[in-house]
C-alpha cells in the first residue's frame, strides 16, 4: 500500500478522474470526474438510474471501473478489495438497509469497531482478560454513538425487528463506529416521514461538526440536498452534467432539463 | 416469581456483557453441572451412561462444531461426518505412534488436524456460495470417506480395516479400551465438553463471533465494514472442524471403542448432526445440546422404551419410524419455529419472567 | 518421474493400444451421463419453478420405483401400475405443496432447502415402512423394456451395447427435449419462470403459486418415475439408489441450477469424466474414485466460473 497523507481541511480528500464503469454492454458510468474536499458535505444527485450508487460502489472498491483513476488521500488506487477501503477510513450506509438482521443494535454497531480491535484469537479463547478489557473500551465508544443517535432503548433488540427509520439510524451508527474520514451515505432519508428526515438531517450536520467527517451523500429530496450540502455534482445517464454549489446547480439549464424534461 | 431479574442492576459493562447476566441462570447452570458431574455418574446405570449420556455429549460437541459454521457463519456444511473421521484417524495415528503421551492430549490435538483439513475444504467458500457451497462440502465428505477406506496407512494396515482402540490411562485409571468403565469414560467426555463449550462461548460472544454472524447475515456489507471474508470464513471452517474432529476422536475412543470407521463417519452421520442443529436451533449454543438430546433420545425410546411398555416393535420398524419422525420434526420446526428448540427455551424463560401475569 | 508418466502419459497410451475399450468406456460414460442428466433435470425443474433446491429428488426416484414395483407385486397389471404410481406422485406433489411449501412461502431459500432434507427422511421412513428395506426387482418385460445386448465390431475389437442403455438414452433425450419446449413455449412454462424469479412478484400479477408448485412437483415426480424405471432396470430397486442423486449434484453445479441444457451437458461431462477417470486413472490410487471424482471436476470448474456452465455472470448489488 502506498503512503497515505494526512489531508488538511479544505484540501482534496478524494479525486475521481475520468472514471468509466461498464457491465457487459451496459454503461453505468461514463467518463466522470469530480473531487471531494476534506470536511465538506458533497451531494451526488440525479434521476433514477443515473449511476449514483454505482459511483459510491466504485469509491469504496466494490466495483472496479474499467477506465479512470481514483486518488484517495494523495494515493492513486489500483484494484483493491472493499475491506481495504474500510481500513483506509471510508465507511458507508446503503440504499436498501444492509444491516446484519440477526444481530442486536449493539452488536451491529460493535461490528463497526472490528477493525480497531487488536486482541488476537488466543486472547479471545479466554474472554475474561485483555480481550474483555478491549471489548469494554470499545463498548464505551459505541455507547457514545448510541447516545448521540438517541437509540438507547433499542440497544438489545435484533435489528430485523426494528422499523425502517430506526434501521437507517442504526446503520448510520454502524458507519460512525468506524470513525471514518469519509462517510458515504446512500439515500439516508429514503422512505422517511418529515420528522424522521429532520432528525436525520440534524444527525448528519452533527456528525460533520462533532467528528469533522467528510460526507458524500446521495439524496432525492432536493430541499435536503440544498440545505445540507456544500457542493453538488449532478449525474444523468452515467455522465456528469453539472458540478458546483447548490445555487449554481439549481440555476443550471442542463439540470433543469434533466429533472423536468426537455421539449423536443 | 422465582425467575425475576428485578433488582439485579448492571453497574459495569463487563456485568452487562456476561454470558449469563441473570443470577437465576447462573444458579441453574451450577445445578446442571453438579447433577452432570455428581449425581449422574453416582446413580446412573452403566446402560444409561453408555447408551444415553455418552452419545448425547458426543453429538452435542459435533453439533456445536456444525453450528459454528452453519448457524453462526451461515455456510451449510454437509461434511461433518468426514471431519469427525479425520479427528478419529488422526487420534489413532498419534496415539499408536506416540503411546507415551496422554490420550486426552491427543484427542485435543487431533482436532487441529481436522481443522487444517477443514480449512482446505473451506477454500472454495470465497468464490461459491449457498447451495453451491453445500455441494462443495459434499466433495469433502466423499473424498475423505474414500481416503478412510483406501489408505491403509490410516488404520495401520489392519486386515479388518478397523480402528482398534488401545488401552490408555489417565492418572492410572484406564479411560479407553476394553477395561475402561462407562463412568470414567463419561467423566472424561463431560470434562472435555464443558471445557470446549466454555471456549466456544468465549469465542462466539466476542469479536470473532460477531464477525461470523456479520458474514452470515450479509457478507457483502461485512466486507465493506472492513472484514476480510476469506480469513473469516476459513477460520469458521477451521474452528468448526476442530470441534467436529474432537467429537470424532471422542466418539471413536471413548464411546465406540474402535470399529469400522467408514460406517461411523458417512454421509448419514453428517445429515444426522445437521438435523440436530436445525432442530436445536441455528446459531445457538444451548440449541446444540437440546437438539442432540432430542434426536438421541427418540431412537432409544422407540427401540427400548416402547417394547418395555408392551408395544411390540421390531428393530427395523423402529428405525423406519425414527426416520419418519425425524423428517417430520424437521419440517415442523422449520415451519413453526425456524430457530428451533433454543427459541422455545427462550420463550419459556420470557414467560417465566412475568409469571403468573401474562405480561 | 514414474508418477508423472503414470498420470499424464500411460493412460493415453492405453487408450491408443485398445481403442475398443475406450469406445466401451465412452459409451458407458455417455449412458450414465444421460441418466445423471435425467436426475439433474428433476432438480432443475423444481429449482427453476420454485427456487427450491429439492434434496429429496433422489428419494423421489426410489419412492416412485418402489411404488411401481409394489403395485405390480400386488397383482396389478403393469400399465395400471404405472398409472397408479403417477397418481401417487400427484398426491405426493399435492401433499408437499400443502404441508411443506405453502407454510414456507417467502422464507429464505436455505430454509426451504433444509425442509427438503426433512422431506427426504419422511419419504425414506414411509418407503421403508410400506415396502420394507429389501431390494426389489424392477419389472422390465411388462413395460416393454428390451433386455440383452448388441455386440458391435469396432476398431478391431468388440463393444457391447446393452439394449436397455440404448433405450434409456433415447427416452431421456426425448424427455429433456419435451421439457425444454414446455418451458419455452407454453403459458404455464412462462408462469413457472416468473415464479422462479420472485414469489412475491408472481403472486402480485395473479399467478397461483400453489397450482404452479403442484404442477412442477408432479412433473418432477414423472421424471423421478422414469429415472427410477431406468436405474432400477440396470440394477435393483433399493434405497441404495438414492446415492445416485448425490452424484447428480455435481452435474447441477457444473450446469447451473436453472439451465436445462446445462443439466444435459453437465451430465455428459460428469458421466464421461467419471468413467474415464475410474477406468484409466482409478487403478493408480486403488480404485473406487467414482464417488468423488465428479465432485472434483465440478469444483475445479466452479472455481473458474462460479455461475456454472450456462449461468449468467453474477453481478452483485448492494
Amino acid at each position: 500500500m502506498r503512503q497515505i497523507q494526512t489531508i488538511e481541511p479544505g484540501a482534496t480528500l478524494l479525486a475521481v478522474e475520468n472514471v468509466s464503469l461498464r457491465f457487459g454492454g451496459v454503461k453505468a458510468i461514463t467518463d466522470v470526474s469530480f473531487d471531494i474536499r476534506k470536511g465538506e458535505v458533497r451531494a451526488i444527485i440525479g434521476p433514477n438510474g443515473a449511476g449514483k450508487t454505482s459511483m459510491l460502489n466504485v469509491i469504496n472498491g466494490f466495483y472496479h471501473p474499467q477506465d479512470g483513476r481514483i486518488t484517495y488521500r494523495g494515493a492513486t488506487r489500483t484494484k483493491m478489495r472493499p475491506h481495504v477501503a474500510a481500513s483506509q477510513g471510508i465507511a458507508r450506509t446503503f440504499q436498501n438497509v444492509a444491516l446484519f438482521k440477526g444481530m442486536t443494535t449493539l452488536d451491529n454497531i460493535m461490528i463497526g469497531r472490528t477493525l480497531k480491535m487488536r486482541r488476537s484469537f488466543f486472547w479471545q479463547l479466554w474472554r475474561h482478560g485483555p480481550a474483555m478489557a478491549e471489548e469494554i473500551e470499545h463498548r464505551k465508544f459505541v455507547e457514545e454513538i448510541i447516545d448521540f443517535l438517541e437509540i438507547e432503548h433499542i440497544r438489545k433488540v435484533p435489528v430485523g425487528k426494528l422499523p425502517y427509520g430506526l434501521q437507517k439510524r442504526v446503520e448510520l451508527g454502524r458507519a460512525l463506529a468506524m470513525e471514518p474520514e469519509l462517510l458515504l451515505l446512500d439515500e439516508p432519508m429514503a422512505g422517511m416521514n418529515l420528522e424522521e428526515k429532520e432528525d436525520m438531517c440534524r444527525f448528519i450536520l452533527d456528525v460533520k461538526e462533532q467528528y469533522g467527517t467528510t460526507i458524500a451523500l446521495i439524496e432525492h429530496d432536493m430541499g435536503v440536498v440544498m440545505d445540507l450540502s456544500d457542493r453538488v455534482v449532478v449525474l444523468e445517464y452515467g455522465r456528469k452534467i453539472a458540478d458546483g454549489t447548490p445555487d449554481e446547480v439549481k440555476a443550471d439549464q442542463k439540470v433543469i432539463d434533466a429533472y423536468l424534461g426537455v421539449a423536443h | 416469581m422465582l425467575y425475576r431479574e428485578t433488582g439485579q442492576f448492571k453497574k459495569t459493562y463487563a456485568a452487562d456483557m456476561a454470558v449469563f447476566p441473570i443470577l437465576q441462570d447462573r444458579i441453574g447452570l451450577a445445578v446442571i453441572l453438579v447433577v452432570a458431574a455428581g449425581f449422574i455418574p453416582a446413580f446412573g446405570s452403566n446402560f444409561f451412561l453408555s447408551s444415553v449420556m455418552i452419545p448425547f455429549l458426543v453429538f452435542s460437541l459435533a453439533a456445536m462444531g456444525l453450528n459454528i459454521i452453519t448457524g453462526y457463519t451461515g455456510l451449510i456444511s454437509l461434511g461433518t461426518g468426514a471431519f469427525m473421521g479425520v479427528g478419529a484417524y488422526a487420534c489413532y495415528k498419534l496415539t499408536t505412534a506416540f503411546p507415551g503421551v496422554n490420550i486426552v492430549v491427543w484427542i485435543l490435538v487431533s482436532g487441529f488436524f481436522s481443522a487444517a483439513i477443514g480449512a482446505v475444504f473451506g477454500l472454495p467458500s470465497l468464490r461459491i456460495k449457498g447451495f453451491y457451497l453445500a455441494v462443495a462440502t459434499l466433495a469433502a465428505q466423499f473424498f475423505l470417506e474414500w481416503c478412510f477406506v483406501r489408505i491403509p496407512w490410516l488404520y495401520n494396515y489392519a486386515a479388518s480395516g478397523a480402528i482398534e482402540v488401545p488401552t490408555r490411562t489417565l492418572l492410572g485409571i484406564p479411560v479407553t479400551g476394553a477395561t475402561a468403565t462407562p463412568t470414567t469414560r463419561y467423566l472424561v467426555i463431560l470434562g472435555l465438553v464443558v471445557l470446549l463449550t466454555w471456549v466456544a462461548s468465549n469465542i462466539l460472544h466476542g469479536r470473532i463471533g460477531r464477525t461470523f454472524m456479520a458474514v452470515r447475515d450479509m457478507d457483502i456489507a461485512a466486507e465493506l465494514m472492513g472484514i476480510r471474508l476469506l480469513p473469516a470464513k476459513l477460520m469458521a471452517f477451521a474452528l468448526s472442524s476442530f470441534y467436529c474432529g474432537v467429537a470424532g476422536a471422542v466418539m471413536m475412543f471413548l464411546w465406540y471403542g474402535g470399529g469400522e470407521a467408514s460406517d461411523a463417519f458417512n454421509i448419514n452421520q453428517s445429515f444426522n448432526i445437521l438435523f440436530m442443529v436445525i432442530i436445536g436451533g441455528l446459531g445457538s449454543l444451548i440449541g446444540c445440546f437440546l437438539g442432540a438430546a432430542l434426536l438421541n433420545v427418540v431412537p432409544i425410546i422407540l427401540k427400548f422404551g416402547l417394547p418395555a411398555l408392551g408395544v411390540p416393535l421390531g428393530g427395523a420398524t423402529a428405525e423406519h419410524i425414527n426416520h419418519l419422525f425425524v423428517g417430520g420434526l424437521i419440517i415442523f420446526f422449520l415451519i413453526v419455529e425456524p430457530h428451533g428448540l433454543a427459541r422455545l427455551w427462550q420463550i419459556m424463560k420470557q414467560k417465566l419472567r412475568t409469571w403468573p401475569f401474562p405480561y | 518421474m514414474d508418477i508423472l508418466f503414470n498420470v499424464f502419459v500411460d493412460p493415453f497410451l492405453q487408450m491408443r493400444a485398445a481403442p475398443d475399450l475406450l469406445v466401451q468406456t465412452l459409451w458407458e460414460g455417455l449412458v450414465s451421463g444421460v441418466l445423471y442428466a435425467l436426475i439433474a433435470l428433476g432438480f432443475v425443474l423444481i429449482f427453476k419453478a420454485s427456487g427450491v433446491f429439492n434434496f429429496a429428488q433422489g428419494i423421489m426416484v426410489v419412492f416412485a420405483a418402489l411404488t411401481l414395483v409394489g403395485f405390480h407385486e400386488k397383482g396389478v397389471p403393469a400399465w395400471l401400475a404405472v398409472a397408479l404410481t403417477l397418481g401417487v406422485m400427484a398426491l405426493l406433489a399435492m401433499a408437499v405443496e400443502r404441508v411443506v411449501l405453502r407454510p414456507l412461502v417467502n422464507q429464505p431459500d436455505i430454509i426451504l432447502f433444509m425442509a427438503t432434507f426433512g422431506l427426504t427422511y419422511v419419504l425414506i421412513g414411509l418407503g421403508e415402512f410400506i415396502f420394507g428395506g429389501e431390494p426389489k426387482q424392477m419389472i422390465t418385460e411388462e413395460l416393454f423394456i428390451p433386455r440383452g445386448a448388441i455386440d458391435v465390431a469396432v476398431l478391431g475389437g468388440r463393444v457391447t451395447f446393452q439394449k436397455i442403455d440404448i433405450a434409456a438414452a433415447l427416452i431421456a433425450s426425448l424427455m429433456i427435449a419435451g421439457l425444454a419446449l414446455f418451458f419455452q413455449y407454453t403459458r404455464i412454462g412462462r408462469a413457472l419462470r416468473a415464479v422462479a424469479d420472485s414469489h412475491k412478484a408472481a403472486l402480485s400479477v395473479g399467478i397461483s403459486l400453489n397450482q404452479i408448485w403442484v404442477i412442477v412437483w408432479f412433473a418432477a415426480g414423472i421424471v423421478a418415475l422414469i429415472t427410477g424405471i431406468m436405474w432400477g432396470a440396470r440394477s435393483d430397486v433399493s434405497f441404495a439408489l438414492q446415492v445416485i442423486a448425490l452424484k447428480a449434484l455435481p452435474v447441477l453445479i457444473l450446469g447451473g441450477f436453472t439451465s436445462i441444457p446445462g443439466a444435459i451437458v453437465g451430465g455428459l461431462i460428469i458421466g464421461l469424466g467419471e468413467k474415464l477417470g475410474e477406468f484409466y486413472w482409478g487403478p493408480l490410487v486403488g480404485g473406487g474414485i467414482e464417488n468423488w471424482v465428479a465432485y472434483v471436476i465440478a469444483l475445479a470448474f466452479l472455481m473458474v466460473r462460479p455461475q456454472g456452465l450456462f449461468g449468467d455472470k453474477i453481478i452483485e448489488r448492494i
